[in-house]
This record gives structure tokens, sequence and C-alpha cells, in this order.
């Protein structure tokens, strides 16, 4: 658990707060009247055994998914339905746990597309492409080389995506997620398939965000170390029901999550 | 053996032996290369941002010339006419987004497929009620195309270009240039790759599918009106200039439905090809020749470059 900051974050104000949701696809109830919060600057591990509703829960926030009951809301603002659109726009963004990039792009176009909604010119400067489109083009790119350089993907930054290794792929990701320079950053399995030096790699760059730039980071992840040593607040999931919230340490302790990841029946 | 030398010896030593006529050939299936490059953009466009093949693309054309020439007889003035039917254009491309593709998002490919073969008759319906259905003239002139042919002497003999051909074939490079550039150098471009690549990414970062799906759906409005007034200049304007959109097919098999280097090559080669076969292997292989020959230049060119002129992959969408 990360002792420095953790009294602030416990007392932090809230940015997204979710209550009584309820999601279901037919008849599979995939997330069945859960609630929790994520406070403003804090790392809030989502776990659960497969099939719990993570992801599902993650699809919900960015508006992927209409949850059939419950409210979401975030920065203040409570909505019933909101488009992913909305949600990017209102600064959340997010990575898959199947990894999702433009395969045809270059790692830089790719982190690049990250920076749609911050550029603003029309489509007449667009199309001539001097002027302020250019000096946009400019500045945007100096953005993104910022956080090429963060991640360390400099020498990779003209290869198509499709022919990097997963672990870059991944890194890919979060970097077209990061310059979206969210308030909210959503991260489905950020190391799933990795080996332990990718693993740390990856856990770094998540502290770092965390850290630097202050961003509030909702975390799915099945490796119960990586998730003790990131997370402030962990929210435990099992068959779409939360069965735990609390500190990492909690959580662990917990009797009902222990039975869920034994497979103990309930 | 009598056929074998008709096949493959006696085209070539014509060719050999009438230089003019070969040019004047290729220039035929240059022009026409350049129109069915136009028209197979308008394709690639909208597969590439939506996965759908628009079967109304052909008659979208039509639509476009029948507006623009209908406006016209109805006394608007010709440049007028023009700008209004861009207009047009643009409604059609909004009208679509909004009721035809968002109600149907996330369908099945099959239904969206479906659902413009309901525009194309629409479209057809809709033109007629407005236009009547009676043959056109295109006004060629009016809009300040030029007229008549410019000869130059070649080899001891003339080659003959048509005014018309000269500026279709400037007019339609230059719009598939600008198309060609703007979709790969523009953030909007940069978008439109997005969505074909993956939805859900596309949409994580907030592109919005619904903007980029009237922006392609524009585009291949305009690219069809330019089509049409090119084409309707040579011919005239009815529904039968639907069958264009057959000759983008075969485009579409050599060059890939989602490239548009491989439209524009791909255009240039079936033109070209087309023309040369009507012209030298016409007379062996018999009349009619020209409605498949394309399709076979396509077919052949796949025995020797299977993944298409480009190699880009036919895209799944998720
Ligand atoms: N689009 C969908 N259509 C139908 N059922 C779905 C869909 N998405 C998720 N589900 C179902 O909802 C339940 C929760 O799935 P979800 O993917 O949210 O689990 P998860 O906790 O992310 O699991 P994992 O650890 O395996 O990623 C599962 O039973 C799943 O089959
Ligand atoms: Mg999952």
């Amino acid at each position: 658990m990360r002792a420095p900051d953790g009294p602030d974050v416990m007392a932090g104000e809230v940015l997204l707060s979710v209550a009584n949701v309820s999601l279901s696809f037919g008849g599979v109830k995939a997330i069945s009247g859960v609630s929790f919060d994520i406070r403003k600057g804090e790392i809030r591990a989502i776990i659960g055994p497969n099939g719990a509703g993570k992801t599902s829960m993650l699809n919900v926030i960015n508006g992927f998914y209409q949850p059939q009951e419950g409210v979401i809301t975030f920065k203040g603002k409570a909505r019933a339905k909101m488009r992913p659109h909305d949600a990017a726009d209102g600064g959340i963004a997010r990575t898959f746990q199947n990894v999702a990039l433009f395969r045809g792009m270059t790692a830089l176009d790719n982190i690049m597309a990250g920076r749609t909604l911050k550029m603003h010119k029309n489509l007449f400067w667009q199309l001539l492409r001097h002027g302020p489109a250019m000096v946009e083009e400019v500045e945007h790119r100096h953005r993104v080389e910022e956080i090429i350089d963060f991640l360390k993907i400099q020498e990779i930054r003209r290869t198509p995506v499709a022919r990097l290794p997963y672990g870059l792929q991944k890194r890919v990701e979060l970097g077209r997620a990061l310059a979206m320079e969210p308030d909210l950053l959503l991260l489905d399995e950020p190391m799933a398939g990795m080996n332990i030096e990718e693993k740390e790699d990856m856990s770094r760059f998540i502290l770092d965000v965390n850290e630097h730039y202050g961003t509030t980071i909702a975390l799915i992840e099945h490796d119960m170390g990586v998730v003790m040593d990131l997370s402030d607040r962990v929210v435990v999931l099992d068959h779409g029901i939360k069965i735990a919230d609390g500190t990492p340490a909690e959580v662990m302790k917990n009797q009902a999550v222990i039975d869920a990841y034994l497979g103990v029946a309930h | 053996m009598d056929i074998l030398y008709k096949a493959f010896i006696d085209p070539f030593m014509q060719m050999g032996a009438a230089p003019d006529l070969f040019v004047q050939t290729l220039w035929d299936g240059l022009v026409a290369g350049v129109l069915y490059s136009l028209i197979a953009l308008g394709f690639v466009l909208i597969f590439k941002a939506s996965g759908v093949f628009n079967f109304a693309q052909g008659i979208m054309v039509v639509f476009a010339a029948l507006t623009l020439v209908g406006l016209h007889e109805k006394g608007v003035p010709a440049y007028l006419a023009l700008a209004i039917t861009i207009g047009i254009m643009f409604l059609l491309a909004v009208g679509v987004e909004k009721l035809m593709l968002r109600p149907l998002v996330n369908q099945p490919d099959i239904i969206l497929f479906m659902a413009t073969f309901g525009l194309t008759y629409f479209l057809i319906g809709f033109g007629e009620l407005i236009f009547g259905g009676d043959p056109k003239v295109m006004i060629a002139t009016q809009l300040g195309l030029p007229r008549g042919a410019i000869d130059f002497k070649f080899a001891g003999g003339f080659v003959s270009l048509q005014k018309i051909d000269i500026a279709a074939t400037i007019i339609a490079s230059i719009m598939v240039a600008s198309l060609a550039i703007f979709f790969q150098k523009t953030r909007i471009g940069r978008a439109l790759r997005a969505v074909a690549d993956s939805h859900k990414a596309a949409l994580s970062v907030g592109i919005s599918l619904e903007q980029i799906w009237v922006i392609v759906w524009f585009a291949a409005g305009l690219v069809a009106l330019a089509t049409g007034i090119m084409w309707g200049a040579r011919s005239e304007v009815s529904f039968a200039l639907e069958i264009i959109a057959l000759k983008a097919l075969p485009v579409l098999i050599l060059g890939g439905f989602t490239s548009i280097p491989g439209a524009i090559a791909g255009g240039v080669i079936i033109g070209v090809g087309e023309k040369i076969g009507e012209f030298y292997w016409g007379p062996l292989l018999g009349s009619g020749i020209e409605t498949w020959l394309a399709y076979v230049i396509a077919l052949v060119f796949l025995l020797f470059r299977p993944q298409g002129l480009f190699g880009e992959k036919i895209i799944e969408r998720i």
C-alpha cells in the first residue's frame, strides 16, 4: 500500500460515484446493484474472479454500456445516460483488456489520435494544413513526444503497432489514453500477459502518472502483489455483486473475498 | 494455331503498326480509368468508415446529376444549381446518418447493406418524382466545361483528345488527390482510419462516429456529383448511368475495399486494360466484351497478387 498520500486521499473529494448500478445482457446479470466511489487523485483497484463484472463496470463508466438501473455521478454531475463521446469529452480515458489499437497506424499516430478532442480548429483549416491548424499540429506533436519520452518508446514511434510485441502495444495504448490528458483513467488489466520486468515498468508508469499528473486511476488487475503495491483502495466484485471495499490490507483479510477467490460456493 | 495467332501475336502487331491508334486507346482508357477511380473512391470511403458496402453509390451518381440538370431546367443558373446540388448531397449525407446508420448501429453488416438497397430505391423514386424519368442532357457548357477536340500528329497519324475528357481527367485527378491527402494527412483523416481499425477504440478517444459518417457520405456524394457531371457529359443523364457503379466493383476487387491508393491505381489499370482489350481483342472475343472484361482483368491480376494491389487486408469489424 502507498503510505505517503494515503491519508489525504482518504479525505479527498469524490470524482466519480456509482450508485446502485445494475446491468444485464438478456438473461445474464453482469452487475447487480453495485455502489462505490472513486476519489480525486487515488488509484482505485477493481478486482474479482473471472466474469465478476469488472470490465462491464468500466464499460458502464465510459458510456459503452447503458445500465438498466442506477446513477453515475462524475464531477458532481449525475447522469442516467452518457455516450462514449461525452465520457471522453468529460475527461475519461481508458485502455482495453484485449489491446484495442488502431492497427494500421504507427505508434505515433495512435497516440496522436488521443489528441482528437484537444484539436479544435475547423475542417477548412485542416484541409489547408497551414496557418493555425499547422501550428496546432506542431503543438500537439510536442505533447505527444513528451508522452513518448515518458513511456520510453522513442525507438518504436514510427512502427505500425500491429508489428509490436504485446507488452509494447499495451504501452502505446496507455500513451494514447494519456494523450487525452484525462482526469480519470480506466485501465483494464494493463499488465495481463506481461513478464515480471514489463509488469514492473508498467507499475512504475502508472504510479508516475498518478503522482506527477495527479490523474485519478481505476485499475482492474488480477495480480494481488500489484494491487497491494499500487492501489489506495480496492473494490471487490464477484458474480456482479460488490463483496468488499476498503484498503488493500482490509480486503485481503476479508473472509468473503478469500472465499470468492478460493471458489467457495455461496 | 490461327486462334493463338489472333490472341497472342496479331494484337501486338497491330499496336506496333499503328502507334497513334494505340496511344489513342491508352488515352481513352486513362479517361475512363480516372472516372472509375473516382467512383471506387466513393465506395472505399464509406466502406472504411462504416464497413458498409454502399449499393446506392451508383444511384447517387444519377441522383446528383439529375438534381443538377433538373434544377437548371427549372430556371436556376448553372453555378447556383451546382451549389444547391452540393448542398443537397450534404443533406443526403446527414439524412443517411440520422435515419439509416444511427438507428442501425451495431446491426450486422448485411443489414446495413440491405439498407443501402432501400436507399437506392428511395433515390430512384424521389429523383423521378421531382425531375421525371426522361434522359436529360448534362449542362456541361453552362458549367464552363470545354467542347471540341485537340488533334495532334503522332507517328504518322492523329491522336484526338476531347477537351471535355481532358477537363474530366484534370478535375477527377484533383479530386482524387485532395481526398487522398485529406484522408491521409488531416485529423479527420486520422479519425477515419481510426474508425476503420477499431470502433471501440475510436469511441474511447472521443471520435464521433456520427461526424465521420456524415463526412464520408458527403465526400461520397461529391464524388458522385463529379462523376455524374463527367460521365453525363459523355452520354446523357439517365438512370442507365447507374451501371457505372458496376465498373467500380472490379476496381475494388483489384485495389482492395479499404485502400485509397488501391482505388486510384485500380481504376486506371481497369480503365486502360478495358479499352485496350476491347480494341485489340474485341474482334476475337466478340461483342459484349465490355460487360465482363474488367472482371477478367481484375481476376487475372489477383492470380499474381492474391492480396490485391496494395496488400491491405480486408478489415473485420468488431
Ligand atoms: N457484451 C456482452 N454480451 C453478453 N454478455 C456479456 C457481455 N459483456 C459481458 N458479458 C457477461 O457479463 C459477465 C461479466 O463479464 P465481464 O467481462 O464484465 O467480467 P470481468 O470481471 O471483466 O471478467 P475477466 O476477469 O474475465 O475479464 C460475464 O458473465 C460475461 O459473460
Ligand atoms: Mg474483464
